[in-house]
Order: C-alpha cells, then sequence, then structure tokens
C-alpha cells in the first residue's frame, strides 16, 4: 500500500478513536497533558510502522498499548518511579498486555466524557477550551484546527500547550464535576460547543460567510455529548438548535457567497433530513420532561422557521411568546433585540422599534452592527426613510463581515431609489 | 463535512445464513455497531429493507414501466438495508463500513450523497433556470 494511502488510514483511525485512547491514557494516567502526548507518540510509531506491517485488526487497541508502554518508558527514564508511580506502571504494563491479545477493546464512555469536562474546565481561557475540545474530543490535528478557526499553526499548538499547563497548574482532576457544580460545569461544555459552533455559522471575522467545516465538527461534537448524556435535556437542546440552523446552511447563500436572509431563502433548499434531526431532539429534550432551557428555546424557534412552508406563513406570535420566555431565562440584549423583530412581524413594526429604542437608550449592544440594522430596517417599514438610510449606514461601519457590510450599504442605496 | 451512504448486500446463500442465525444476537452485534456510530456522532440515519420477497421492480425497459413482484430476478445480490454517515473523509467512512458486523457473501457498497457542490457546473441547467424564474415570479428572491 503507497505511504500516503496509511497516511490518510491512519488519520481515519485517529478521528474515530483518538478521543477514547486519550481518555483511556487520562484516566489511568490522572494526567491529560501526559496522556494527549503519548498518544500523539503512539501515532508516530503507527505512521512508521503501519506501512510495513499493515493496520493491526484492532488499531485503537495498538495505539492505546504502545501509548501506554510510553507513558512507562517516560516515567522510568525521568526516575520518578516513585510508589505511586510503580503501582501505575504495573497496572499499564498488565493492561497493555493483555489488550495486545484482547479480540476487542472496551473504552469507557465515562473516561470520554471526562475528557470533555476536562476540555472545557472553567480554568482554561475560551479559546484554549476551543482548540483544546476540538484537538482531544474532535480528534482534529492542529493543522485542521488552525485552517478552520482561520489562525496560524503556531497559535493553536500554543494555546493546547498553554491549556495542559494551565490544567497541570491547577491540578484539574481528571473526573466528572460533583453535582454541585454539575449545571454549571455542563452549561460551559455546552457554550463551547455552540461557540465553535457559531463561529462556523456566521464567520465574525474576514469575508467568509459561513464556515460549514467548523459548524460541521460543532455538530459532531453535540451528537457525541448527546450520546453520552442522552437524558440532558439542555444537551439535546443544543443539539436540536445546531441540526435546524445548520439545515439553511445551503440556502444561506447566493452563487456569488453573498448571504441570503431568511426571508428570501429558497426553503426548497432547506435540508429536510437535518430539520427532522433536529425536531426529533426537540422531542427528545421534551420528553425528559424537565421543561425547556435556553438551548431548548432557541431550537424551538428555529423549529417554528424549520416548519414554515413560505416565509409569510411564519408563526409570529409564537416566536415573540418563546422570545419572551427566553429573555426571562437568560436575559441578554441579542434575545430583546430578536424578540423586537418577532415583535414587530406579529404586530407591526412600531411595536418593535419601541424595544429597539428602549434597548438603545439603555446603551446595550453598543458598537454593535446589529442594533442599527434591526433599528433602520424598522425604520425603513415606518416609511422614515431618511433616518432609515442614516441608521443602516451606521450599522455598516460597525459591521466586522466584509459581506454583512456589503448587504448593509445595499440596503441603505436601495432606499435613495 | 462530507455524507456516505453504506449499502448492505448480500447474496441469496447469505441472506438463508442469516436466517438460520441467532436473531437476538444479530440484533445485538447490529445494535452495538450502531450504537458505537451514535456515540461517535457520525449516524444520520439508516434503516433495514423487509423481505425481498415482499418487494417488487418498476422495470423501465419498455414505453410503459412494467411492474413485477418480488426480488429483482437477474441480479445475485440483494439490498438489504443501509445508513447514512457524516465523516471527514472517504477513509473514515471506509474504516466504520469495515467495522460492520457481515460475514461472507456480504458486502457493504460505500457511496458519497452529493451536494450542491456537485451540481455548481450546472448553475445554467434549465431546471436551476426555472427554479430561479418561479423563485423570481413567487417573489421570494
Amino acid at each position: 500500500m503507497a505511504e500516503q494511502d496509511v497516511h490518510r488510514r491512519v488519520d481515519a483511525v485517529w478521528r474515530i478513536e483518538s478521543a477514547r485512547i486519550v481518555a483511556t491514557l487520562a484516566r489511568a494516567t490522572g494526567d491529560i497533558g501526559l496522556a494527549e502526548d503519548v498518544a500523539q507518540e503512539a501515532l508516530v510509531e503507527a505512521l512508521e510502522e503501519w506501512p510495513q506491517r499493515g493496520i493491526p485488526n484492532n488499531p485503537g487497541a495498538w495505539l492505546t498499548a504502545v501509548a501506554k508502554r510510553r507513558a512507562i518508558d517516560g516515567w522510568r527514564r525521568r526516575a520518578r518511579l516513585d510508589e505511586r508511580h510503580a503501582a501505575l506502571a504495573a497496572d499499564l504494563d498488565e493492561r497493555a498486555e493483555r489488550s495486545d491479545h484482547a479480540s476487542t477493546w472496551e473504552p469507557i464512555d465515562d473516561d470520554v466524557l471526562r475528557l470533555v469536562f476536562v476540555a472545557c474546565h472553567p480554568v482554561l481561557s475560551r479559546e484554549s477550551q476551543v482548540a483544546l475540545t476540538l484537538r482531544v474530543v474532535g480528534g482534529l490535528t492542529t493543522e485542521e484546527i488552525a485552517r478552520m478557526l482561520f489562525v496560524p499553526v503556531a497559535t493553536v499548538q500554543a494555546r493546547v500547550t498553554r491549556a495542559k499547563k494551565t490544567l497541570a497548574a491547577a491540578a484539574v482532576p481528571f473526573e466528572v464535576p460533583d453535582p454541585s457544580t454539575w449545571t454549571d460545569r455542563l452549561g460551559g461544555v455546552l457554550s463551547v460547543i455552540y461557540l465553535i459552533f457559531t463561529e462556523g455559522y456566521a464567520a465574525t471575522s474576514g469575508d467568509g460567510w459561513l464556515r460549514v467545516d467548523l459548524a460541521n465538527e460543532a455538530l459532531r461534537l453535540g451528537r457525541v455529548l448527546a450520546g453520552l448524556l442522552p437524558r440532558e435535556p439542555e444537551v439535546q437542546g443544543l443539539l436540536a438548535l445546531m441540526e435546524l440552523q445548520a439545515s439553511r446552511f445551503a440556502a444561506r447563500t447566493a452563487r456569488d457567497g453573498s448571504p441570503i436572509l431568511l426571508a428570501d431563502q429558497d426553503r426548497t433548499k432547506w435540508d429536510r433530513g437535518q430539520i427532522e434531526r433536529g425536531r426529533q431532539a426537540l422531542a427528545r429534550a421534551d420528553a425528559t420532561g424537565r421543561g425547556r432551557g435556553p438551548y431548548g428555546l432557541q431550537a424551538a424557534i428555529a423549529e417554528c422557521h424549520a416548519v414554515a412552508p413560505r416565509f409569510a406563513d411564519t408563526d409570529w406570535e409564537r416566536i415573540v411568546i418563546v422570545y419572551e420566555a427566553l429573555s426571562r431565562l437568560a436575559p441578554s440584549p441579542i434575545v430583546d433585540l430578536n424578540r423586537a423583530v418577532a415583535v414587530s412581524m406579529a404586530t407591526g413594526p412600531a411595536n418593535g422599534l419601541r424595544i429597539v429604542d428602549e434597548l438603545a437608550s439603555g446603551g446595550a449592544l453598543r458598537g454593535s452592527h446589529l442594533l442599527p440594522s434591526v433599528r433602520g430596517e424598522l425604520l425603513a417599514r415606518l416609511g422614515r426613510t431618511a433616518e432609515a438610510r442614516a441608521e443602516l449606514l451606521v450599522a455598516a461601519g460597525l459591521a466586522s463581515n466584509d459581506r454583512e457590510r456589503a448587504v448593509l450599504v445595499d440596503k441603505a442605496a436601495a432606499l435613495e431609489a | 463535512m462530507p455524507k456516505y451512504m453504506l449499502i448492505m448486500r448480500s447474496n441469496q446463500a447469505a441472506v438463508e445464513d442469516y436466517e438460520s442465525m441467532d436473531f437476538e444476537a444479530v440484533i445485538n452485534a447490529m445494535g452495538a455497531y450502531n450504537e458505537s456510530m451514535m456515540k461517535a456522532g457520525v449516524l444520520l440515519g439508516g434503516d433495514g429493507l423487509s423481505d425481498a420477497k415482499e418487494g417488487f421492480v418498476v422495470d423501465f425497459a419498455s414505453e410503459t414501466p412494467i411492474v413485477t413482484d418480488g426480488p429483482y430476478g437477474e441480479t445475485h445480490e440483494l439490498f438489504n438495508g443501509f445508513w447514512i454517515i457524516q465523516v471527514s473523509s472517504k477513509e473514515e467512512a471506509a474504516e466504520w463500513a469495515k467495522r460492520c458486523p457481515l460475514g461472507p457473501g456480504s458486502k457493504l457498497e460505500v457511496r458519497r450523497v452529493t451536494d450542491e457542490t456537485d451540481f455548481a457546473d450546472y448553475a445554467d441547467n434549465e431546471y436551476v433556470q426555472k427554479e430561479e424564474q418561479w423563485r423570481e415570479e413567487l417573489g421570494t428572491k
């Protein structure tokens, strides 16, 4: 087999197995940084050995066994084989021995869950959480992460290294959080995954409107988490939200790459299968009987759009009610701004404008293009053309995404006609 | 991320072997396989197909399509089910396919599901043009 082919196959195996390999090693050594390092060393060894000797029947078990031996060798080399390490080494030796011969390798789901919680630990910066999660849970290479995040490879490397050092410095245990912090910590994990998704869904800078690959990685992580925690309503709620939003990917950009707004999208391009998967995830969230959280509510709004055959059929009254619930559960100016849009659709632009003006007078969203762009839109619908145009140009000046800026400038120009 | 369809095909002997096997063991093995893909976040959907004897074939050989009962006569392989997975590469699709608990006489055909980009060259196609026009008329453009 050509070496290039083996390389691609090893990458594929890594993609499938790495989270479980790193999780198993982290469980055994109690050190996620070491686990990641020795797993990478095993990967390098695989790339040297497999082209000659063929890919083993159970590549995950092979990689885990090799990585464990590397961990033991490392301890021996650094003469740190104190009593605790000696016991661990004996245990690893025995397990490595057994897994060599075992026909099936049974990693434990709980270990992967621990890995998720540690990668999203609150001692880490958001950037480190994102990089470490994509790396150890998603099984992506540093190069892939760099490409998707539009940052240099060295930056991703630095973030991962720093993350490992921080976890070691804070002596973060390889454990799932205890019940008293469970809700907060799970919320942290969900926000990391959603951040990865939104970063891909609407690029915050540059001219890339959509980074579908990154959004799909977040979806994959969301599905993994939903598999690990099927009875957590917000895990299902987040998955539902991402599936429903992603179902519109194909309809969101025109052929020249410019964005198409919800009202103008060709709904025949929405992915019906994905909408169905999103609705099923929301149904699973509801089936827990614990009510909808912020993600579940946002998914419910996305569902209202997904089920409307045409924009004119949208059930805006229902969307307003869901936004009201959302703004009480998770108050934020963005939610209020969206609520204003929904209100304007349900009962007219004047009512929407009242909410926007309230937000503006409170100084909310200062510096963001979102508020003036909505305000400009509402003013235009009220026939206050001059004010609308000025507001849209303010918004264009604040937009950080080239495509969005172009849309706003076009809208302002259209008002002059 | 591309999507792939894993299409299960078996010859008559394998189908008969299957019928003589402990059905519960078969369900367990397939269940574990499905669960592994579900937990890895790659499984989008899939289903098994009922006995080919219940099926029928619509043949377009002549001007009027002809409906014939039972499985397709001349072929020696029967379609039994399918999975749709979303993975990072063709190689990853192959790795998942190889893990399927099937035996001799069975095959998995792996095909990429087409997406928008496959039709990018056909933007001037008559149907695509019609759709554009239709959208303009509906005022949705």
